[in-house]
């Protein structure tokens, strides 16, 4: 009994501590980013990696998110006789929500797992060590490149799949089930608020793309150095970020349109 | 004044003593080898020294200054002067051969692409992997990427190198060529070189100095004749290389016909 609450105890305190490391990281990773003005290749480089290859992925899974949004949608709207509005709710499911988070889950899955697994394998096979030694700052050399790399990536990423979405249930409403596409586009158009839906969306999208890449770096820069520790940590990438995602969604949502 | 002065070093791994009150001087110029049994903290020693871990107490400095309270700008800035070479090579796998040693140049000057060029083919060609040039760091033999990250840490003309196990993995014939080259940069440059090895006759060969660790302490200091010459069982075990005498082979715990006996363990 005693021993589980002392391990209990254990658990929280090394939790805390881990917390509390995760914010000083982050603060020296922000603390890099100004010097990257004169490193401008080492951010083009790994918008590549972390932003260019997770592209395909994006599109194709915003394809088929759209066309079953169209899908899904007409079957309950034509009951209502109200089969115009296939637009709006095509738009705003994924302007609003689908287009920021699942494309923030698979960009965990995607680029947030490579990222871990790349920064462990720095550190265990010592090459972070080594550039210490060399007097070069890995923080700065390597993580922060990444950090703005994936900050400003998620983002984009997000967009591209709310506007292929959009495009994929176009296709499916008008394409395959005849909606009219005047009533799909200009109902789109007038239902659609740039601010309020839009613009909240990407604020939403941008959220995620900090936190998760935030997560992916440290759990790279922070797995015990060896390879179960880092596969170990590329698993927590994921799993810590889903939870990530979906709960600031929520706070996010009540905050944009709870009220 | 020596270029290293570590005085009373204590460094504890958790519940393990690793050094109680080490005290060590490097002098300038010169090359001092550290040996000991494996295990016994050499490499742990010279990242004490590198400013990456910290000591639970006593000072190390390095060219008069206290590398543990140095601010972040300045012990980066000490550690341009200080070259390492790491037990396990520590090459950039992303990059190929050429890129690495290069890669401490192009991070600290603007020196031309030319002379970047000339100055990493001189390098490699002295670990004699010139022609390795492209190869990437994955398609190395655990020698081979020694080598090139001798040559690595060679690149920016430090005041002081650190050889973490130089000669492990190296044929007679390239031991051979590395140890006249590690001897002779020290010489023509007026380098300080610290070497970590095994490799007591070759190291013995070329060290003005030589430090004997065991047990968290200095257990003998020396040149290499006044440590031959040595009276202690335990150095002339170690110097030998015999297996049998004071020094333990084993990892610490209890005995073997213990752990065999032991009820515990049967289950
Ligand atoms: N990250 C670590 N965490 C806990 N203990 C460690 C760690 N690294 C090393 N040690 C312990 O510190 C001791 C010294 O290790 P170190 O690597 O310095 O030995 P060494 O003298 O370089 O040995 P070798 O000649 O085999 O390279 C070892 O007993 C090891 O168990
Ligand atoms: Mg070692």
């Amino acid at each position: 009994m005693i021993e589980t609450i002392r391990s209990l105890g254990r658990w929280g305190l090394a939790t805390f501590e881990r917390i509390g490391r995760a914010h000083i990281f982050l603060f020296q990773v922000l603390a890099g980013i100004p010097g990257l003005a004169f490193r401008g290749s080492l951010v083009v480089q790994q918008l590549f990696y972390v932003g260019v290859l997770s592209f395909a992925l994006i599109l194709v899974s915003g394809l088929f998110v759209g066309m079953v949004l169209g899908l899904q949608g007409y079957n309950t709207l034509v009951d209502f006789g109200a089969e115009e509005s296939l637009g709006v709710l095509v738009s705003l499911s994924l302007v609003r929500e689908l287009g920021p988070v699942v494309s923030a889950l698979l960009f965990a899955g995607r680029a947030g797992s490579a990222l871990t697994a790349e920064i462990g394998l720095m550190k265990s096979t010592e090459q972070l060590s080594g550039m210490e030694m060399m007097a070069v700052d890995p923080i700065r050399r390597v993580i922060a490149p990444r950090f703005l790399a994936g900050f400003i990536s998620m983002p984009l990423l997000a967009a591209v799949f709310s506007a292929v979405g959009i495009f994929g249930g176009y296709l499916v409403g008008h394409g395959l089930l005849g909606v009219d596409d005047g009533a799909f586009w200009s109902q789109m158009q007038a239902k659609t608020d740039w601010y309020g839906d839009v613009l909240n969306g990407v604020i939403k999208s941008i959220v995620f793309g900090f936190v998760v890449t935030w997560i992916a770096l440290f759990e790279g820069y922070d797995a015990v150095p060896t390879s179960e520790g880092v596969g170990r940590a590329t698993t927590r990438t994921v799993v810590h970020s889903a939870f990530a995602i979906l709960g600031l969604d929520f706070v996010l949502t009540v905050l944009m349109f709870g009220g | 004044m020596p270029l290293i002065k570590i005085r009373d070093l204590h460094f504890y791994r958790g519940d393990k003593a690793i050094f109680e009150g080490v005290n060590i001087d490097i002098h300038r110029g010169k090359i001092t080898a550290i040996m000991g049994p494996s295990g016994t903290g050499k490499t742990t020693l010279l990242r004490l020294i590198g400013g990456q871990l910290r000591p639970d107490k006593g000072t190390i400095e390095v060219d008069g200054q206290d590398v543990h309270q140095l601010s972040h700008a300045e012990l980066y800035e000490l550690r341009k002067r200080m070259g390492m070479l790491f037990q396990s090579g520590a090459l950039l796998t992303d990059i190929n051969v050429f890129e690495n040693v290069a890669f401490p140049i192009r991070e600290h000057t603007t020196l031309p692409e030319s002379m970047i060029r000339d100055l990493v083919l001189m390098k490699l060609q002295a670990v004699g992997l010139r022609c390795a040039r492209d190869l990437m760091p994955g398609e190395l033999s655990g020698g081979m990427a020694r080598r090139v990250a001798l040559a690595r840490a060679m690149t920016l003309d430090p005041m002081m190198i650190m050889y973490d196990e130089p000669f492990a993995g190296q044929d007679p014939i390239s031991m051979g060529i590395l140890v006249n080259l590690i001897h002779h940069m020290n010489n023509a440059m007026n380098l300080t070189s610290i070497i970590v090895s095994h490799d007591v006759t070759e190291t013995a060969e070329i060290a003005d100095f030589i430090y004997l660790l065991s047990g968290g302490k200095v257990i003998e200091k020396g040149s290499s004749v006044q440590l031959k010459k040595s009276s202690s069982p335990w150095v002339q075990q170690f110097m030998q290389g015999l297996p049998d005498g004071p020094v333990p082979f084993h990892y610490p715990g209890v005995s073997f016909s213990d752990d065999l006996l032991s009820p515990e363990e049967i289950s």
